[in-house]
């Protein structure tokens, strides 16, 4: 037990500030400070404005998360960040943090990818990832899927969103339905008393025209702007807005895509497991539909619980856990914030 | 007892080492890169620089000083982010100092502007007399900057000097680690409390709350 490496975790990509620490498979903290509330007024995240608050919340929340794991510094292995992608101002933070820790505490420093470290925390809820396997990865920010032959040196693109993120085009909803920010939860909750089948909103790049060149991509911005549609035809006509019905036929319509691709690109590459990650596998209608679907081609879904699906510093710590138990060599103290980084890169290395 | 000193509230990425004793400083080192995009990627590989070629680890520094700006922004807070974490780790104290104030300090007797780049054609500026801040910090067009001096100090200087109207002082473009040392010296042999390193923004977030939504059918 006590072989396992000991690893800390910084997250600070977009609005939250996350710092986690894991031995090997198991989590040991993850304390997190958020500024979301901040963001609300303005219906989304400000890069300036979370980027102070990440400075402001760096020291505290990885003290707070020193203190939950029961360690110091000292005791630390390796400390791993994201490093890409992410609003450049925000990660810039968190790398510098991490290098003034590692500095300091003179600590092995990982710079890793933030899609990757979404595939990797669910490590910590189910044990060792089977690979290959699918990740789909959704949130405000990311609409991914990826084929996952070995986490700690590789994932191969399979398709992603042209334009909108799925927790966008969520966010943008609930915006225009009057629900508020972030959008996810509300629209999920909304949509329980809702019918599915009330509205038919389009699936995106769902045609048989688009397998060709988008097979595995996502687009959900033609669904926004048609939700838009059916909802201002129905207040010009002075009619009330059945937000509930609105809010269950919009999700129907992006959890439909998302699974149904989902599972085409494990049957497509002979993979028997799904994982989901990112804010948006925490809507309950997409971990419903994901699991059916699956089931009838005896594919396995792993959905981690959703304090861990949205983004977090123990994310982070998993994947850098799984670097130092494959061997990979630590990145080096010129490390840059990359804020476009591709996902064939895991982890920076020289 | 040596203090590490940082400031990224300019273009230059600057670590310097700094004795600082009962009735003086010494200069130990002193690491600098210029240039506006890399304070994330230079200032730990010159802090780390400067510990190694003085033989110094880590956990042999006393306290850490920052320059807490004012200055663009995304820069700035890799210096203090960097302070902040190196003093949490070894449970040192943080110093916070005007960045503006080392420059003049370091630019002596007399009427000294101090001035730097805020970009979009604007300036963070202080005015000096005898090393000591008597106007400032601000940030204004250069054309709009106000104060008696006689020299100017700061890379803004050199880069609107010919608006500002008096000699530049080529040498002393970018916070020199040992006068923002000499700034906290006091605090550093007083043993003062540790500061929060709150950054000297001067100016708000661009961000404007959205005013209703448009209209998609037409
Ligand atoms: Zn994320």
């Amino acid at each position: 037990m006590s072989d396992e490496p000991l690893v800390l975790g910084i997250e600070t990509s977009c609005d939250e500030t996350g710092v986690g620490i894991v031995r090997g498979h198991t989590l040991l903290a993850d304390a997190i400070a958020s500024s979301v509330e901040q963001h609300a007024r303005f219906g989304g995240v400000v890069p300036e404005v979370a980027s102070r608050a990440h400075l402001e919340a760096i020291v505290p929340t990885m003290q707070r998360a020193l203190d939950d794991a029961g360690v110091t510094l000292a005791d630390i292995d390796a400390i791993a960040v994201t490093s890409g992608p992410g609003l450049a101002g925000a990660l810039l933070v968190g790398v510098a943090a991490a290098k003034g820790y590692a500095l300091a505490a003179e600590k092995p420093l990982y710079g890793v990818n933030h899609l990757a470290a979404h595939v990797a925390v669910d490590t910590l809820e189910h044990g060792p990832l089977p690979e290959p396997a699918i990740a789909m990865l959704v949130s405000g920010g990311h609409s991914s899927l990826l084929l996952v032959d070995d986490l700690a040196h590789g994932v191969t693109p399979l398709g992603a969103t042209i334009d909108d993120a799925a927790g966008e085009a969520f966010d943008k909803v609930a915006r225009l339905l009057g629900l508020g920010f972030p959008g996810g939860p509300v629209i999920d909750r909304r949509a329980r008393e809702g019918d599915p089948a009330a509205i038919a909103f389009p699936r995106g790049l769902s045609a048989p025209k688009d397998q060709a060149a988008h097979r595995f991509d996502f687009s959900f911005s033609g669904l926004k702007t048609a939700v838009a549609r059916w909802v201002e035809a129905r207040e010009r006509d002075g009619e009330p807005v059945p937000v509930a019905d609105v809010s269950a036929s919009f999700q129907e319509a992006v959890c439909d895509v998302l699974t149904a691709k989902a599972i085409d690109a494990c049957r497509t590459n002979g993979v028997q497991t799904l994982v989901i990650g990112g804010g948006v596998a925490a809507n309950s209608r997409l971990r419903v539909l994901a699991e059916q679907r699956a089931e009838k081609h005896g594919i396995r879904v792993r959905v981690p619980r959703p304090a861990l699906c949205t983004d977090n510093g123990a994310m982070v710590a998993a994947l850098g856990s799984r670097l130092v138990a494959a061997g990979v060599a630590p990145s080096r103290l010129d490390l840059p914030a990359d804020s476009a980084m591709s996902l064939t890169t895991v982890s920076v290395t020289e | 007892m040596l203090v590490l000193a940082l400031d990224t509230a300019t273009p230059a990425s600057t670590a310097a080492l700094v004795e600082v004793t009962a009735d003086g400083l010494s200069g130990i080192a002193e690491r600098r890169t210029v240039d506006p995009r890399a304070h994330g990627e230079k200032l730990a590989p010159e802090i780390a620089a400067a510990l190694a070629e003085t033989g110094v680890r880590p956990s042999d520094l006393g306290a850490i000083v920052a320059g807490l700006g004012p200055g663009p922004f995304t820069g700035l807070r890799v210096g203090l982010a960097t302070a902040a974490s190196m003093a949490h780790a070894l449970g040192i104290p943080t110093y916070g100092v005007c960045s503006l104030d080392a420059l003049g300090r370091a630019a002596g007797p007399g009427r000294v502007l101090v001035a730097t780049d805020a970009r979009r054609r604007e300036v963070y500026f202080a005015t000096y007399l005898d090393g000591v801040r008597v106007g400032g910090p601000e940030v204004a067009k250069p054309a709009e900057v106000t104060g008696e001096f006689d020299r100017v100090a700061g890379e803004g200087g050199l880069k609107y000097g010919d608006l500002f109207g008096v000699p530049v002082e080529e040498h002393l473009l970018y916070p020199p680690g040992a006068a923002l040392v000499a700034l906290a010296a006091e605090r550093i042999r007083e043993a003062a409390p540790s500061e929060p390193l709150t950054p000297l923004y001067l100016r708000r977030p661009d961000a404007v709350e959205p005013t209703g939504r448009k209209t998609v059918l037409t």
